[in-house]
C-alpha cells in the first residue's frame, strides 16, 4: 500500500502525484519513443492507428465524461476537421499550420452549433447529433466542389521540416507525428482538468442548478465544452484521413461517430486511460475477429464486427459501467488494501430516476 | 443601507401565490432567520435572491445593487453564496474538488492559459487550495478531503454544502436548512459554526430553518412567513411568542393550550 | 393528381414512422427512456413476420401467424428487460441510449444470421391489389397501414388516459421511488411497457413488410421516426402520430420538387429546426427542476 505524503498544495496541483507515478509514466513514453525498433511496419501502423482513434476518444470523452453531454454526432467534426486540413493543405498552406487551424475551425463550428444544441437535454441531443451526423454525408456530396462529393479527396502529402512523412515510405515518422499529437492533447486535456475549467464540466455534469449557484455559466460552459471536445476530434479525424490516404462521403458515417461514443464507454467514462484502452478495442478488434474467423470458417458472417461490438458493448454496460479502466482502478486497490478489500466496497448504489419534466 | 433588501416581492406559480408582497431586510452582519410553516414560501425566497425564480412585482437588492437585473451564474460574484435544501454536490468529485467549484467565482484565468496550465494558472491554482484549505480545517474535513461525494454520508455532505458555500469567501451566506436531518450532535456543531462564521469571518447569513431551538439560539432577527405573507417580524423570543405564528402553526384556539410550549421544536 | 398521389404515400410512410415514433414515446414515458433500437425492433418484427409466413420458412397463414408474432416479439421485450434493462434500472438515460443502439447492432446481427442480407419480401395477402379512387391509385397496403394506424394509436391513447395501468406506467416514470411508496410494481410496470413497444413495432414491421421489400438495414428508419417523436414532442402518442405523419408527407414532396441531393435532408433538418426552435416538441411542456 502506498501512501502520498503531502507537503505543500503543489503536490495536488502537479500532474504526477509521485516520484513512482511520475517514473511509471517516464517508462511508458520510453517504451512508445522505442516502438519503431521493435516493430515492423504493419503492427507501427496498426499503434499509430490505435492512437489516432485514442485522439478522436479524447474529444468525446471531454464532453461525455466530463461534461455529461451525449454527442452521437462526432463523426461529423471529424470529417469537418479532415477536409478542413486536406482543403488548407491544397490552397499550400504547410501542415504544420493548416493542422492545428483545421481544429481551431472545427471548435468554432462546433461551438456555434453548440449554442442552440445545449438548450437540449440528454436523449434530445443525442438525437440532434444524430441527425447533424447523417446529414453531414449529404452535405459533404452537395459541396462536391470542394470535398470531390462521392469520388472524394486524395490526402496530400504532408511535409514537416523538409521532410515527407508518408506512411509506406517512412511509418515510423507518422507514428512519431502521432505520438507526438497524442501527448500534446492529452496534457491539454490534463491541464483543463486541474484547472477551473475542468472542474466547471464536472459541475455541470453534475448539477446544474447547484453550478449556477456557485457562479458557473452553464450555458456557456456547455459551449466550450462542445467547442473544445469538436476541436480535439477534428484533430482525430484529420489524422484519420490523412492517414487512409483518401476519403470521402462514406468515411465518416454516423456509424464511426457511434463507434466512438462506444469506445469511450467501454474504456471507461470519465478517464484519459480509457480513451486509449477504448481506442486499443477498438483497433485490435477487427483484427483479433478475422484471426478467429480464420481458423474457424463457420465463425466468417458478414456484420460480425458490429455484432460483436454491440455484445461487448451490453456486457460492459450491464456489468461493468466504468470501463476497462473502472475495473483496473478495482483490481489495483484490491491488491493495495490486501486483504481488506471488501466485496461490497464497489457496489452500485441503489438508484431510483425521478423526472426533471413536469407533465 | 441594508445589506439585502427586498421591497414588496410577490410571486405567483399559476393562480398560486407563494410570497405575497413581501418586504424585509437584512442588516449586515446579522444571523437572519426564516420560519414558518411547509410551503409557506421560504425556500421560493432564497431561490429568487439566487434568481432561479423571477418575482411578479417588487425589487430585491444587494448593497444597493438590483438583483433582478442578473443571471443566476452573476450572483455569486457579488459575493453570495448559498446551499441547498436538498443537497445538490456535485456526485462524482472528491470534496475537495467541490470545494473548488466554490472558488469558481473568483476564476481569473483564461482559456488558454488552462489549457497549457501557464501565465497566472500555478499561482492562481495555488491561491485556490489556499482558501479551500482553510475551509477544510474550519470545518473539520479532513478526512473527507479526497474521498467522492457519491458513498459520504448524509451528515458530512450537509457540511461539505456548507464548506463549498463558505470556500467562495461571501458576504452573505443563504442556508436552506442547514440542520435539517442532522442528529443532535451535528446539529449542535452547526450551531458554533454559524456563530463562527458571522463572528470570525464576518459573513452575514440567511437562513431558512425549521428547528426553532437552533434558530432561537443563533439568530438576531427571525421572520415567519406562512403561506407568502409575513406574520410577524423580530427576535426569536418575539415572534415564538406572537399569537399568529402560534396559530399558522397550531391552528385557531390552541394559543392558550400553548403559550407555554414555545421554545420547543415547532 | 400526382400531388395527391405523394400525399397518398407520403401519409402511409408516415404512418409507419409514426408508429414507430409511438413505441419511442411509450418507452419514454413509462420509463424516462429512449429506446434507440425501436427502429431495429420493428424490422426484426418483420422478420419474424417472414420467417412465420414466407413458404420456403415455416409458410404459416397469414392471419394465423399476425397474433403469434405479437406474442413473439412481447415475449421478446419482456425478456429483453427482465434480462438486461431490469440491472439497468434507475441508472441514468445515457447509459440505456448506449445499451440500446448495442442492442440494435446485435439484433440487426442476429437477423442477418437468420435470414441473410438480401432483400425479401412478406408475402402478405396486403401487398396485392390496388383501389382507384377519384383518379387516384391507393395500394391496399398503404390503405390498411393508415387505417390499422389511426385504430391503434387512438386504443393507446386511451389506455394511458383511462386505465389503472396506463396511468400507473405514466407514475412510475415521473418519480420511481414514489411510485413504489404507492403500491406500483415499477419494475413489472416497465418490463409489460418493454413488451408493449415491442408489439407496437412488430405491427409497424408487418405493415412495412407489406408495403414493399425489407432488409436487415430496415430498422435505420427508426432515425426518421426519431424526428417524429420530436416533432410530437417525445410524451404524447397523437403527437408522435402527427409527427410521423408530417415527416412522411414532407419526404415525397420534398425529393419530388426540391433539388437531387438536397431531398433526403428534409426530415433531419426539419428535425434539427424542431428541436432548435422548439425543443420540447409542438405539444408538450416542460418546466425546470425545483430545487
Amino acid at each position: 500500500m502506498r501512501f502520498h505524503f503531502k507537503t505543500s498544495y503543489d503536490h495536488d496541483i502537479r500532474l504526477f502525484p509521485d516520484w513512482w507515478n511520475f517514473s511509471a509514466y517516464g517508462a511508458l513514453l520510453l517504451a512508445m519513443v522505442s516502438l519503431p525498433l521493435l516493430l515492423d511496419s504493419f503492427f507501427l501502423s496498426e499503434v499509430t492507428n490505435v492512437m489516432i482513434w485514442a485522439v478522436a476518444g479524447l474529444g468525446l470523452m471531454l464532453l461525455t465524461g466530463q461534461t455529461g453531454q451525449i454527442s452521437l454526432g462526432h463523426s461529423a467534426f471529424m470529417a469537418l476537421g479532415c477536409y478542413t486540413c486536406a482543403i488548407l493543405m491544397n490552397a499550400g498552406v504547410p501542415f504544420l499550420l493548416a493542422f492545428p487551424l483545421a481544429g481551431i475551425i472545427t471548435g468554432v463550428v462546433g461551438a456555434l452549433i453548440a449554442v442552440p444544441a445545449l438548450r437540449l437535454h440528454g436523449v434530445y441531443l443525442a438525437i440532434a447529433t444524430l441527425a447533424l451526423a447523417i446529414i453531414t454525408e449529404d452535405i459533404i456530396v452537395i459541396l462536391r466542389q470542394w470535398t470531390g462529393g462521392v469520388n472524394g479527396m486524395l490526402a496530400p502529402d504532408i511535409v514537416l521540416f523538409g521532410v515527407e512523412v508518408n506512411r509506406y515510405v517512412n511509418p515510423e515518422y507518422w507514428y512519431y507525428m502521432v505520438l507526438a499529437i497524442v501527448i500534446i492533447v492529452t496534457l491539454i486535456y490534463r491541464n483543463l482538468l486541474r484547472s477551473p475549467l475542468g472542474r466547471a464540466f464536472a459541475a455541470v455534469r453534475d448539477s446544474e442548478v447547484s453550478a449556477q449557484a456557485m457562479g458557473i455559466n452553464v450555458a456557456r460552459t456547455k459551449t466550450i465544452a462542445f467547442g473544445l471536445s469538436c476541436a480535439i476530434t477534428g484533430l482525430g479525424g484529420a489524422l484519420m484521413g490523412l492517414f487512409a490516404g483518401a476519403f470521402n462521403n462514406e468515411t465518416f458515417t454516423f456509424l464511426i461517430a457511434i463507434q466512438l461514443l462506444m469506445m469511450i464507454v467501454v474504456g471507461g467514462m470519465g478517464f484519459i486511460h480509457g480513451a486509449f484502452l477504448g481506442a486499443i478495442v477498438i483497433a485490435f478488434l477487427p483484427q483479433g475477429l478475422s484471426i478467429v474467423t480464420d481458423s474457424f470458417r463457420w465463425m466468417s458472417v458478414p456484420g460480425l464486427e458490429f455484432g460483436v461490438f454491440g455484445a461487448i458493448l451490453i456486457f460492459f454496460i450491464v456489468f461493468e459501467p466504468m470501463g476497462l479502466y473502472g475495473r483496473w482502478l478495482k483490481i489495483r486497490t484490491w491488491f493495495e488494501l490486501f486483504p481488506f478489500a471488501r466485496r461490497d466496497m464497489f457496489r452500485r448504489q441503489k438508484s431510483y430516476l425521478k423526472t426533471e419534466r413536469v407533465r | 443601507m441594508s445589506l439585502l433588501e427586498l421591497k414588496n416581492v410577490t410571486l405567483k406559480f399559476g393562480g398560486v401565490t407563494a410570497v405575497n408582497d413581501l418586504t424585509m431586510s437584512v442588516e449586515e452582519g446579522q444571523v437572519f432567520a426564516l420560519v414558518g410553516p411547509n410551503g409557506a414560501g421560504k425556500s421560493t425566497v432564497f431561490n429568487m435572491i439566487s434568481r432561479f425564480y423571477t418575482p411578479f412585482a417588487g425589487s430585491i437588492t444587494f448593497d444597493g445593487e438590483d438583483l433582478l437585473k442578473l443571471k443566476p451564474h452573476n450572483v455569486p460574484r457579488l459575493g453570495i453564496a448559498r446551499t441547498f435544501q436538498n443537497i445538490e454536490l456535485f456526485e462524482r468529485a472528491t470534496v475537495l474538488q467541490n470545494l473548488l467549484v466554490g472558488r469558481h467565482r473568483h476564476r481569473r484565468t483564461t482559456l488558454v492559459e488552462e489549457m497549457f496550465f501557464a501565465g497566472r494558472s500555478w499561482r492562481e491554482e495555488r491561491a485556490h487550495r489556499h482558501a479551500v484549505e482553510e475551509v477544510i480545517e474550519f470545518l473539520d474535513l479532513q478526512a473527507y478531503r479526497d474521498k467522492y461525494i457519491m458513498g459520504l454520508p448524509y451528515g458530512v455532505r450537509k457540511v461539505v454544502e456548507l464548506a463549498r458555500a463558505l470556500a467562495s469567501k461571501p458576504r452573505l451566506l443563504l442556508l436552506d436548512e442547514p440542520a435539517s436531518g442532522l442528529s443532535v450532535e451535528e446539529t449542535q456543531d452547526m450551531r458554533w459554526w454559524i456563530e463562527d462564521i458571522r463572528r470570525q469571518m464576518g459573513i452575514t447569513v440567511l437562513m431558512v430553518e425549521h428547528d426553532m431551538g437552533l434558530v432561537g439560539k443563533v439568530s438576531d432577527r427571525v421572520l415567519a412567513l406562512d403561506g407568502g405573507k409575513k406574520l410577524a417580524e423580530g427576535t426569536a423570543n418575539e415572534v415564538q411568542k406572537h399569537p399568529k405564528v402560534i396559530e399558522a402553526y397550531l391552528g385557531t384556539g390552541a394559543i392558550s393550550k400553548t403559550a407555554s410550549a414555545t421554545g420547543e421544536r415547532v | 393528381m400526382e400531388f395527391m398521389q405523394l400525399l397518398i404515400s407520403g401519409l402511409a410512410n408516415g404512418c409507419v414512422y409514426g408508429l414507430i415514433a409511438l413505441g419511442f414515446v411509450l418507452i419514454y414515458k413509462a420509463t424516462e427512456a429512449v429506446n434507440f433500437a425501436q427502429g431495429d425492433f420493428m424490422m426484426l418484427g418483420a422478420f419474424v413476420m417472414v420467417g412465420l409466413v414466407n413458404p420456403h420458412f415455416l409458410g404459416i397463414n397469414f392471419w394465423l401467424a399476425v397474433p403469434l408474432a405479437l406474442l413473439i416479439m412481447g415475449a421478446l421485450g419482456y425478456l429483453l428487460d427482465i434480462t438486461i434493462l431490469r440491472s439497468l434500472f434507475g441508472q441514468n438515460q445515457v447509459a440505456i441510449v448506449i445499451l440500446t443502439i448495442a442492442l440494435g447492432f446485435v439484433i440487426r446481427f442476429v437477423t442477418g444470421v437468420i435470414f441473410g442480407h438480401e432483400p425479401m419480401n412478406l408475402h402478405s395477402p396486403l401487398a396485392l391489389g390496388d383501389v382507384r379512387a377519384f383518379g387516384v391509385v391507393i395500394s391496399m397496403a398503404d390503405l390498411a397501414v393508415i387505417i390499422v394506424t389511426v385504430i391503434l394509436t387512438i386504443m393507446l391513447w386511451q389506455f394511458f388516459q383511462r386505465t389503472r395501468l396506463g396511468l400507473a406506467m405514466q407514475a412510475a416514470s415521473q418519480n420511481q421511488m414514489a411510485a413504489y411508496y404507492m403500491g406500483i410494481p415499477v419494475k413489472r410496470v416497465q418490463g409489460a411497457v418493454w413488451a408493449l413497444a415491442a408489439v407496437v413495432a412488430c405491427v409497424a414491421g408487418i405493415l412495412y413488410g407489406s408495403k414493399g421489400s425489407l432488409d436487415i438495414s430496415a430498422g435505420f428508419i427508426g432515425i426518421k421516426a426519431f424526428a417524429a417523436a420530436v416533432i410530437g414532442g417525445f410524451g404524447s402518442l397523437p403527437g408522435a402520430l402527427m409527427g410521423g405523419l408530417i415527416v412522411g408527407v414532407i419526404e415525397p414532396f420534398a425529393s419530388r420538387y426540391l433539388p437531387a441531393g438536397y431531398g433526403q435532408l428534409a426530415p433531419y433538418v426539419l428535425l434539427i429546426l424542431v428541436l432548435v426552435f422548439r425543443p420540447h416538441g409542438l405539444f408538450a411542456q416542460v418546466r425546470t427542476k425545483k430545487v
